[in-house]
């Protein structure tokens, strides 16, 4: 067995505590091993960590759900096929919150994942099974999504590199949809040039994606290597309450490392971003309760033997049984906000305001060239410390969720830790399609600690 | 009192595209359950769905065919409901913003032209089927995401033989543009409407009933006459009609309530995500344009202009692009209209109906036809033998100069043969000579079917008469 993947199978075994895997594609890496050892490219040889909501042929595509804890992959997502025509191995399927709804992998049917660095807290989420098998050393590659923060809080949370890219950067064929017009598919690595080989194999018009973009694909690599930045917009009137004071002092310290770097720093207006969580809410849940009406039981998933009476009770069986209560929570609500008489009022107000958000933005690419904000306002939590109040976990998605919103890319770099050593993330956003320029600058942020 | 009726169409037209509206599935009817199917158009996770163009291309053709504006910028929105042969658990449709809309189509009522309305037309996908057996339901996606436009009529249908009539006129155009065949027995074209009653002249709508499950124009017209009629009792009676969705009955000739439950869905639409909004500019729009084929009415109003035929003939042979065709390929080789014209619409047709083929497959191609009315043209056969040999061209495909060739069917006029057989007659039928002297002229008749009969139908009809008045005057 190549050295590679026995020392990913140790790990995994090692850190198996950690739930940070829900399958471990023990069988298919020797076969991917064998069939991939001859192709040259930029993942030759490297295994990838695949988030449990992106399809694999063959293997388990739970969704962190008990809804489709049997459910085998019929096909593979695009992002799989570009992995492995880039050399790439699929490792396995990480843990994450059912169907990515949650900060905290701790809405998952396969029980939460722990933070590598303090297993009392949580990794952030949904993405927390990919951030901490990073962190905890299976493997410096992982893909994840990141609808309102998915990618980017993990990644803040564990002490690791997370990039969303822009809307349309990367098809979503092959993920399962949480909210169509947010979802993005995003590397989670060690470092920040992993994430940027990653998300240049994954970048890309695909035909079956109709909102993928066919805007010319970046050279990333070489981006790395320029110096675009000169100017830094920074929020500031955001940052005046509700921010972790550790927090405050990590995302100060690096205002003032890129000041010293020469960089010009910015006080930015987003007159509108305070309005995100309560747009994102309705927008995701409503375009949630829409995808998630698949799952019926009728062709796959779970399905009660119990007699029906009715083809209501049917389904209500099916999927009372399969969903948790967070996902049966967003459900409701996007059902809700769609109702006749209550669409214009939410809804439709709410587009308006993602438009607003989207303006913001633009008029701050103006004025600078990328801007700075923290990925989290609070240092990881504790497990079960918000499992029971989810406005407090919806809250903590702010400074993340705007940029869904606006369909900009962002990454999250590590700003070092707080005094019991917990990391924190600052997070850099580009205007549409300038992953190169965030990565280039998170690549300074990371060589200057 | 006397009541208005008020009558709206929602017709759904199957389109007969290659692949379905988002995946590249096959369209196809009547192919073993599940047999085209994809993980997009089963709904398994993570599909999307993919736009088939060719499905604006149609939707633009019908557009264009009954005079609408069409839409630059187009969305698509989501209709969620629950339902075993809905696998998305939601349909794509068009909502707020359909591709055509504010279009017209004229109809021809009791010999006056009626306009009416067409409020919109929008694409979208149909959903499976579910079939009801004892021992459960088994659900058929072959047909889930198969493309469909729906057309809604404006209110401005005042009588169920309107709606026969809408709905017959707006199948010729739909088949004449190519993008459906329009079987409803197929299931390839359905029809749903709505109905209200209100006393003469006043301008407020009364209360409308939905009417669903009709499956031929007939039903449709008859369930709407006995809608109205149901509603003016109701209203007779001092009640009030509620609004409801009724089904129509075709055993009992009634129409019947719907379970309320199954009435009352809150689509809950939205826009659908997954799909980018579609622009269509003016050069996709001529192109379509610059593709269609001349529409019913132009054809109908050219063939009486052109051909001076009456409205009545020129309505038959324009009425399916593939006999209009016919029709006019013929006089490509002959240039006859009315004689071809009738021979079109009484002889044609009627083997097409026996042979049960299009006019586009006719065993007896344009020309052939053409062929065998020139000999009918110029006397040398009569009508009687034509008909004959059309039969046999028919069932051979040979042409008619050869059949006329190898079975001598030339007409007789030659005086002196026919004269001699009419002596022979004569002298066998004296009693009939008697009565014809007498007065009784309309026997010339009988003469004339007995040489018919004497020649095997070969002689020339003109000269016989002449020859049977003479000797018998
Ligand atoms: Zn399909």
């Amino acid at each position: 067995m190549p050295e590679t993947i026995r020392r990913f199978l140790d790990a995994c075994r090692e850190n198996k505590a950690l739930n940070t895997m829900i399958t471990v594609n023990e069988a298919g890496l020797r076969q991917e091993y064998a069939a991939q050892k001859s192709r040259k490219g930029l993942l030759s040889g490297k295994l990838i960590i695949i988030k449990d909501n992106i399809n694999v042929k063959g293997l388990p595509c739970s969704c962190g759900s008990r809804f489709l804890k049997d459910y085998i992959a019929p096909y593979d997502a695009h992002v799989i096929e570009r992995i492995r025509e880039a050399g790439g191995l699929i490792a396995g399927k990480a843990n994450m919150d059912e169907f990515a709804m949650g900060s905290s992998t701790e809405y998952s049917a396969f029980g939460p994942t722990l933070n590598p660095v303090n297993p009392e807290h949580v990794p952030g989420g949904s993405s927390g099974g990919s951030a901490a098998a990073v962190a905890a050393g299976l493997s410096d590659y992982a893909l994840g999504s990141d609808t309102g923060g998915s990618i980017r809080q993990p990644a803040s949370f564990c002490g690791v590199v997370g990039l969303k890219p822009t809307y349309g950067r990367v098809s979503r064929y092959g993920l399962t949809a949480f909210a169509s017009s947010l979802d993005q598919i995003g590397p989670l690595t060690r470092t920040v040039r992993q994430s940027a080989e990653l998300l240049q194999v994954i970048a890309g018009k695909d035909a079956r994606d109709a909102t993928s973009s066919d805007i010319p694909v970046d050279d990333y690599l070489s981006a790395l290597e320029r110096d675009e930045v000169q100017s830094i917009g920074v929020p500031f009137h955001l940052l005046q309450e509700g921010l972790d004071p550790e927090v405050k002092v990590r995302f100060d310290e690096t205002v003032a490392l890129l000041k010293k770097q020469g960089k010009q720093v910015l006080d930015v207006s987003l007159p509108h971003l305070k309005y995100s969580i309560a747009v994102y809410y309705i927008l995701a849940t409503a375009e949630a309760s829409s995808n998630l009406a698949r799952f019926d039981g009728i062709r796959y998933g779970a399905r009660q033997s119990r007699e029906a009476e009715s083809i209501n009770e049917f389904y209500s069986q099916n999927r009372e049984y399969g969903f948790g209560a967070e996902v049966k929570r967003r459900i409701m609500l996007g059902t809700y906000v769609l109702s006749s008489g209550y669409y214009d009022a939410y809804y439709a107000r709410a587009q308006k305001v993602r438009r607003l958000i989207h303006d913001d933005f633009q008029k701050a690419f103006r004025e600078a060239d990328v801007l700075l904000l923290p990925t989290c306002p609070v240092l990881p939590f504790k497990l079960g410390e918000h499992v029971d109040d989810p406005l407090a976990m919806y809250l903590s998605d702010i400074f993340t969720v705007s940029v869904n919103i606006a369909g900009i890319p962002g990454i999250s770099v590590p700003a070092g830790s707080s005094d019991t050593g917990l990391p924190v993330g600052v997070q850099i956003l580009g205007n549409l399609y300038q992953e190169g320029r965030i990565l280039q600058l998170g690549q300074t942020l990371e060589s200057l600690r | 009192m006397d009541w208005d009726i008020v009558i709206g169409l929602e017709v759904h037209v199957q389109l007969n595209t290659k692949t379905k509206a988002f995946c590249a599935c096959k369209v196809s009817y009547g192919d073993p359950p599940n047999t085209h199917v994809c993980p997009v158009c089963l709904g398994y996770p993570g599909s999307l769905p993919v736009l088939n163009r060719a499905v604006v291309d149609s939707a633009i053709k019908l557009g264009l065919a009954t005079h609408c504006r069409i839409r630059e910028y187009n969305t698509f929105a989501r209709k969620n409901y629950f339902y075993p042969d809905l696998p998305k658990g939601y349909q794509i449709s068009q909502y707020k913003d359909p591709i055509c809309y504010e279009g017209y189509v004229d109809i021809a009522v009791r010999g006056e032209q009626k306009r009416i309305g067409l409020t919109r037309i929008h694409i979208e996908e149909d959903a499976g089927k579910s079939m009801h057996g004892e021992d459960g339901t088994l659900v058929d996606l072959n047909r889930c995401g198969t493309p469909l436009l729906e057309i809604v009529s404006e209110p401005d249908i005042h009588a169920p033989e309107e709606a026969y009539t809408y709905l017959n006129t707006l199948k010729q155009i739909v088949r004449y543009t190519g993008i459906s065949d329009c079987n409803m027995e197929e299931g390839s074209m359905r029809c749903d409407a709505n109905i209200s009653i209100k006393p003469k002249g006043r301008k407020a709508l009364g209360t409308r009933t939905e009417l669903k499950n009709m499956n031929s124009f007939r039903n449709v017209e008859r369930a709407l006459k006995y809608e109205a009629e149901r509603q003016r009792k109701v209203l007779e009676s001092g009640a009030a009609v509620t609004q409801q969705t009724l089904l129509w009955d075709e055993q009992s000739n009634q129409t019947k309530a719907m379970r309320s439950k199954e009435d009352s869905h809150d689509y809950r639409y939205f826009p659908e995500p997954d799909l980018s909004p579609l622009r269509i500019d003016d050069a996709w729009i001529g192109r379509i344009r610059s593709s269609l084929p001349e529409l019913p009415d132009a054809r109908k109003k050219r063939f009486t202009e052109l051909y001076g035929l009456t409205e009545e003939d020129a309505a038959l042979l324009s009425s399916e692009k593939e006999i209009a065709d016919y029709f006019e390929n013929s006089l490509q080789t002959f240039n006859n209209p009315r004689l071809t014209g009738n021979w079109v619409k009484n002889e044609i047709l009627r083997i097409l109906s026996e042979s049960g083929k299009s006019a586009a497959e006719s065993p007896v191609t344009p020309a052939a036809l053409a062929g065998l009315l020139q000999f009918l043209h110029n006397n040398t056969i009569t009508p009687q033998t034509a008909k004959t040999v059309l039969d046999e061209m028919a069932a051979t495909g040979k042409a008619a100069a050869d059949i006329i060739r190898d079975k001598g069917l030339e007409q007789i006029s030659d005086s002196s043969e026919l004269e001699s057989l009419i002596e022979t007659i004569l002298k066998e039928n004296p009693a009939e000579c008697e009565r014809y002297r007498g007065g009784e002229t309309k026997l010339l008749a009988f003469f004339i079917g007995q040489v018919m009969r004497g020649t095997k139908g070969k002689a020339d009809q003109t000269l016989t008469r002449k020859i049977l008045e003479k000797k018998l005057g």
